[in-house]
């Protein structure tokens, strides 16, 4: 149960803690607070003018090609968080067609410039051509449901990112109705090859490094109209939008038609976004504009926090940064633990309960292991995915059965039980109950979760939204939200 | 005209149709309760359509089944109802309840959250690959209609009667719950205000859990009616049903139950017709159409009464 809390103190939400909300956070003490103080009185254009320096250093940096092209996946995926945020974050209204728009700005590119109907145009007039179709398409996708409840733009708009990969997945034979006569134009499930580079004036753009530096200063151009329009006169008539569009209506602020034009500009971004991706890839496939990538871009935004341009950066580089670590088994372990020992420093309080709990948890698995290895040799034959001393210390600690399908999905099932059953205990039974439960999600990482990473990453993104959404809806930079009642 | 294609689609439809109006119904529920859209519903339902998988495989798998039918046939509904109807009850203890007063934007996103989860964990746990139902063989064998005075080739299985027949009853219980009960007067009451239903006395709390518990007992009976008619389980089922039962319930008119039925007919009759006299490409084109035809003309559905908002 909660504490009973003092009567005298100001209760959260209620207006004498609202009036307050500056002052604690000012009070707040130690070094800490000085450096978050100090930190807060930085521009922040001068973060974003840091973070173009760093990303433009990142090619000279290395010239690991892999490397380059997760930079470059990172910047296409901040592109498409900065149009999302646009939408979500500053006009509050969800979207969830918007890798649609995505996909027809890859679409458009590729159908302009490629063999599949011998049109080779200048990419310098594709591109603008491309956003601007993208951003009609997300003015007509709103305009049927500008009169309504956010819930029900959320479903058209889902509904039709679901038209938009059926009709491409199937548009090698489309006739208009009532004709016979067929036209490829999607090439349906094989999508569309041979996709140009960029080029104009007569210059080529082959190589990563190039692609990487187009992309960035395509960002740093977004991101720079975007902070403009973030402190103009529509992005503040965005903002009143998404707290209270009635109050926002009732100040004579032009609802419908600042919903159109957050849809439209989101959509715009995400049309730029695709155009890149379809000339660096040179080939485009529906199945690449699916619900994934939808989540994927959505994850980044809240982990970002909606609504801050900064919290997008970071929430990209995170996500798809750690999501590219878990493609190689060896990295995503040692990730895992140190993140799980991260948390329990951050969360546990006082220090002897975290001391308690990693030793328990350690003796409760050196002993787990020793009663299989004695009772069931074959449960302890397999190999960790780590090697190095992590891996040593692993093969005595964890148990790793020769054939840990059926019993790694068990454990799975019960380890998600374990996770919620953790949450609704108090007190020293939570955290005994931490220790048995810290074991079992090593069980799952080692036997199961690692073999799977292309399953485990959805997964993760699935957990972040849910457990950010409960725990911090602000993500990591958003300030928290002040509830005036 | 080509009546056995007619009474072929049309029954296809109605079968299609009660499988969405079902999921639907649960949707509206909610819906009605919480103004939540609960995009994991559809996947509650994929849920129990595995458990029914399960319970089949458990008694010795289709072909050679040594316990009687009836007995299976409860036992799969049974379980898949009460699989789902617990599944459906912890989402919305360990990932709605906290966000009941948030922004309207923080628990839909957690609902894709939810969804995308359970997909993802479903695939890890039970394979990606599609599994065959394949319950009885009986089933698939069709029911000559020339008796009833019907076209002489027009097929209808007794998969399909299952289907429509248990759907219908279903319904009907449903209909007497929300109508007849104490739980179901509380539950109306609460989908009509949830403060003052609070003021009255009704712990709003415990409708909320029943209401979960009984949508998604139902879209877990949706998921057995689906395996039975229709012989394929997958872990990404839940999604494109989920959608569909989503706009049927809009269609009709949402937090409206007879609406939701209504709805799910409607999307179940459109995309069977469109796919028996257009192409199968087209029929989510022509859901869509139809979904934003009923926003323009009436966007409280067909039977929804228009929404007076209140300041």
């Amino acid at each position: 149960m909660t504490e009973p809390t003092d009567p005298n103190t100001p209760r959260v939400g209620v207006d004498e803690w609202v009036a307050s909300h500056e002052q604690r956070r000012s009070r707040r003490a130690g070094i800490f607070g000085v450096v978050q103080r100090q930190f807060e009185r930085v521009p922040s254009p001068a973060f974003y003018l840091g973070f173009g320096i760093v990303a433009a250093l990142v090619p000279v940096l290395t010239s690991n090609g892999y490397n380059i092209r997760v930079g470059f996946d990172t910047l296409l995926y901040m592109l498409l968080a900065l149009g999302l945020n646009i939408t979500v974050g500053y006009a509050g209204l969800l979207d969830l067609g918007y890798v649609a728009f995505y996909g027809f700005g890859a679409y458009g590119y590729a159908m302009l410039a490629s063999p599949q109907f011998g049109i080779h145009w200048d990419t310098l007039a594709v591109i603008p051509l491309v956003v601007v179709a993208t951003a009609l398409l997300g003015l007509l996708v709103a305009l049927p449901s500008r009169r309504l409840l956010g819930d029900y733009l959320a479903i058209v708009t889902l509904f039709f990112g679901q038209l938009f990969v059926t009709v491409y997945q199937n548009g090698e034979a489309m006739s208009v109705l009532g004709f016979t006569r067929k036209y490829n134009v999607t090439n349906g499930p094989n999508g569309i090859p041979n996709i140009d580079n960029f080029h104009a004036f007569g210059f080529h753009i082959g190589s990563l490094q190039a692609y990487y530096y187009v992309a960035l200063v395509a960002f740093l151009a977004v991101l720079t109209a975007v902070y403009l329009v973030d402190r103009s006169r529509t992005g503040r008539a965005w903002k009143s939008l998404r707290e209270d569009p009635l109050a926002a209506e009732l100040m004579g602020i032009p609802v419908n038609r600042l919903k159109l034009i957050a849809f439209a500009c989101g959509a715009g971004i995400a049309g730029l976004a695709g155009t890149m991706f379809a000339a660096l890839n040179t080939a485009v496939f529906s199945a690449d504009f699916d619900v994934p990538t939808l989540i994927i871009v959505y994850a980044m935004l809240i982990l970002g926090g909606a609504g801050s341009i900064g919290g997008v950066i970071i929430g990209a580089v995170v996500v798809n940064v750690s999501l590219e670590v878990l493609r190689t088994p060896g990295h995503a372990t040692w990730v895992f633990y140190v993140l799980i020992v991260a948390t329990l420093v951050a969360r546990m309080r006082p220090w002897r309960w975290l001391a308690a709990i990693v030793a328990g948890t350690a003796a409760f698995g050196f002993a787990v292991h020793a009663i299989v290895s004695a009772a069931w040799p074959r449960g302890v034959h397999g190999q960790p995915a780590v090697g190095g001393v992590l891996g040593s210390g692993l093969r005595h600690w964890v148990v790793l059965p020769a054939n840990p399908l059926t019993i790694g999905n068990v454990a799975f099932v019960l380890l998600v039980l374990a996770v919620l059953g953790v949450t609704l205990l108090h007190g020293w039974v939570q955290k005994v109950a931490l220790i048995p439960t810290l074991y079992l999600a090593a069980f799952v990482w080692e036997n199961r979760l690692v073999v799977e990473p292309s399953i485990t990453r959805l997964i993760l993104v699935g957990v972040i939204l849910i457990v950010l959404m409960n725990a911090r809806p602000q993500g990591l930079l958003g300030t928290s939200r002040v509830e005036i009642v | 005209m080509n009546w056995n294609l007619f009474v072929t689609e049309l029954v296809a439809g109605v079968s299609h149709g009660s499988v969405y109006a079902l999921i639907a119904l649960g949707y509206s529920m909610v819906y009605g309760i919480l103004k939540l859209l609960n995009f994991a519903h559809g996947d509650i339902y994929m849920v129990g359509s595995f458990i029914g998988f399960g319970i089949i495989t458990v008694f010795g798998g289709p072909t050679n089944l040594h316990v009687n039918v009836w007995l299976m046939l409860f036992l799969m509904f049974f379980c898949a109802m009460l699989g789902g109807g617990l599944l459906g009850v912890m989402i919305e203890r360990f990932a709605y309840r906290r966000l009941r007063n948030a922004p309207r934007i923080a628990p839909l996103i957690t609902a894709l959250g939810v969804s995308f989860f359970l997909e993802n964990a479903a695939q890890l746990v039970l394979g990606a690959q599609y599994q065959s139902y394949n319950a009885f063989s009986w089933t698939n064998s069709a029911i000559a209609l020339e008796h009833f005075g019907l076209p002489a080739h027009a097929v209808i299985s007794y998969a399909q009667v299952i289907v429509i027949v248990g759907a219908v009853v279903l319904m009907i219980f449903l209909t007497l719950f929300v109508q007849r009960t104490q739980l179901g007067k509380a539950m109306r009451a609460t989908s009509f205000d949830r403060e003052a239903a609070a003021m009255m006395g009704i712990d709003v709390d415990r409708v909320i859990v029943a209401t979960f518990f009984i949508g998604s007992a139902l879209a877990g009976a949706a998921g057995v009616f689906n395996g039975i008619a229709y012989q394929q389980v997958w872990p990404y089922m839940g999604f494109q049903a989920g959608l569909y039962a989503f706009i049927a319930a809009v269609v009709g008119g949402i937090g409206n139950l007879p609406g939701a039925v209504l709805g799910g007919l409607v999307i179940g009759l459109a995309q069977a017709f469109s796919i028996g006299y257009l192409s199968s490409t087209f029929s989510d084109a022509i859901v869509f159409a139809i979904l934003i035809a009923v926003m323009i003309a009436r966007p409280s559905g067909l039977l929804g009464r228009a929404a007076v908002q209140k300041v």
